[in-house]
């Protein structure tokens, strides 16, 4: 195989990459977020008390997080067609690539809204603060950092579990990797596929780092 | 008697403010409050409270931590609710308003906290905007009204400056300016100064005594510390095990402690060296000396008394710490001496002090 020829293929599996990693990191963080902020504000005492549904969609969170996404990727094969009009291919893999996101980025968000002391809430509250004012005015705010934080960690999982989604015909660098470099005997593809894959983890968490600092304020020195 | 008259006479802000208003700023009638089940189980934090601060005072409630003065405050701006007894704000019960009537008294009452609360995503300027924002103020009001604040409470030139860049009594008066940004009638400080180190404490509670003279704010404190109280507050409710346990002017308090707990808080606020304080004993063996704090106020405070202590005991008596200070606006002399617990020695020093009027503490007993 020529070089040309190489770098064609993987500058089109780096693109399959991308689309299915924007598109599901997308979605899936903005379904996300309010189940996660929803699972850090529901429990008994807390803003919006709801404790038994809280603990169903935790159920639900838990259950999607522990079913191996290759599994759920034959698994929902139905939901995908009906959503996309086929099983296979790039959008069809998007399917469960956002349906994997969201609790994973849920739980995250969780997490980040949680680290915040309970004193600010306390204290928007004693302003006489609605509970949907503390979300926007304080919890989201504060927590931006680790938010980014999340939105980043999010997104190098997801160029990871992208690799699997060659099983429905989704494409992308790990599929190519795996039909070229290991099924075809070409270890030169292998390596250009996995190098080009540590560079763009690596660029996904610099710029999600760089971000997340910018909105960071705790350790700033004038 | 003595305590009284001259309380009378010179307290600051004393009853002044009854006579035109009849309703207290602030009221709790048999106020209890329990946490977890009922019965077994569950834990009152709260039993009894009985309870004013007047219009324009500074009322302070000390208690070690645990005393449940914590809950206590919360129950005036609605955090907890009482379980018993009402608590009422200006004359408007707090337990009988629903969630949107709470957010609107909440909005009449400041509050400040021992860990600021601030958010350290927005600047000092941003943060006492925060309330206005709440309310629904619009910009160019928010913007009106937030200079000034930051100007009254000296960090008109920390607008832009972030939380993380400030120093601890900065960032509680950026606190108190955001208490401060509804206009409220009512200011809560929870153990405001307890994080702060002794002179910054100063600094805002000369603040906090500023803003209660020329904004005309009451201002209702906790704290577990008698130096706040006696610097700033005009009356004093001590709270011991969910109870208030002694109440009514500082200085008279102070003067006069009748409980225990007082009496341990202000023994914590008499600057006695570690060593001697340690070695206090409650009940005296052979040999021990008595030790005896002496309060000098009002009349009393202009006699020799001590020389003729020194006289009536002999040499004995032995001079080991005092002090002058002001208590609700007044000179306080205290002067912690110690003598032979000998029951002859101890009667004629008994004797003295009934025949002076000196009001005397029996601290304990050292080697």
């Amino acid at each position: 195989m020529s070089f040309e020829m190489m770098v064609s293929l993987i500058l089109k599996s780096l693109g399959q990459t991308g689309q299915m990693v924007a598109i599901s990191g997308l979605l899936g963080s903005l379904i996300g977020l309010p189940i996660g902020i929803f699972l850090a504000t529901s429990g008994k005492g807390e803003l919006f008390p709801a404790p038994m549904t809280n603990r169903i969609i935790g159920l639900i969170v838990n259950a999607t997080r522990s079913t191996p996404f290759i599994i759920m990727v034959v698994a929902i094969i139905p939901f995908t067609r009906f959503v996309t009009g086929t099983s296979i291919g790039t959008n069809a893999a998007i399917v469960p690539l956002t349906i994997a996101t969201i609790p994973f980025f849920a739980r995250l968000v969780e997490a980040a809204i949680r680290e915040i002391d309970k004193g600010l809430i306390e204290a928007a509250r004693a302003m006489g603060a609605t509970p949907m004012q503390i979300v926007f005015k304080v919890l989201l705010a504060e927590a931006r950092p680790a938010l980014m934080a999340a939105l980043t960690m999010t997104m190098v999982s997801l160029i990871g579990y992208s690799a699997m989604v060659g099983a429905v015909g989704g494409g992308g660098l790990g599929d190519l990797g795996i039909r070229y470099g290991y099924q075809r005997f070409m270890p030169e593809m292998m390596l250009a596929v996995v190098v080009v894959l540590i560079v763009l983890v690596q660029l996904v968490q610099s710029a999600g780092d760089a971000l997340a600092r910018s909105f960071d304020r705790r350790n700033r020195k004038g | 008697m003595t305590i009284q008259q001259a309380a009378t006479r010179t307290a600051p802000g004393a009853d002044h403010s009854a006579s035109t208003h009849t309703v207290p700023m602030v009221a709790f009638e048999g106020v209890g409050k329990r946490f977890g089940p009922a019965g077994e189980g569950g834990f009152t934090a709260l039993a009894d409270i009985d309870f004013t601060v007047a219009r324009g005072s500074i009322a302070g409630i000390i208690g070690r931590s645990g005393a449940g003065k914590s809950t206590l405050i919360r129950l005036v701006n609605g955090l907890e609710k009482a379980t018993t007894g009402k608590v009422a704000v200006d004359g408007v019960e707090v337990g009988a308003l629903g969630e949107d009537g709470l957010r609107g008294l909440r909005r009449q009452i400041g509050m400040i906290f021992q860990h600021f609360n601030l958010l350290s995503s927005r600047t000092a300027f941003d943060n006492v905007a925060l309330p206005l924002e709440i309310a629904g103020v619009d910009k160019a009001a928010i913007k009106a009204k937030v200079g000034p604040l930051l100007d009254l409470v000296g960090l008109g030139d920390k607008a832009n400056r972030y939380p993380s860049e400030l120093s601890g009594g900065q960032k509680q008066r950026v606190g108190i300016a955001r208490a401060l940004a509804t206009d409220p009638k009512l200011l809560l400080s929870d153990e405001a100064t307890s994080a702060l180190d002794p002179e910054t404490t100063q600094s805002i509670l000369e603040l906090l005594k500023r803003i209660n003279a020329e904004l005309g704010l009451t201002v209702l404190l906790i704290t577990h510390e008698m130096e706040v109280v006696k610097t700033i507050a005009s009356h004093v409710a001590v709270i011991d095990a969910g109870r208030i346990v002694e109440s009514g002017r500082t200085f008279d308090v102070y003067a006069n402690p009748s409980h225990e707990t007082t009496r341990t808080l202000l023994a914590s606020a008499l600057n006695l060296p570690q060593w001697l304080r340690d070695s206090i004993k409650q009940v005296p063996s052979a040999g021990d000396r008595v030790l005896v704090r002496l309060v000098f106020f009002g009349d009393t405070a202009f006699k020799p008394l001590t020389g003729r202590l020194v006289a009536e005991l002999g040499s004995d008596v032995n001079i080991l710490a005092g002090g002058i200070e002001e208590i609700g606006g007044q000179p306080f002399g205290s002067l912690v001496v110690s003598y032979s617990a000998d029951p002859e020695v101890v009667a004629r020093a008994n004797q003295f002090y009934a025949e002076t009027g000196l009001t005397t503490e029996v601290l304990g007993y050292v080697v």
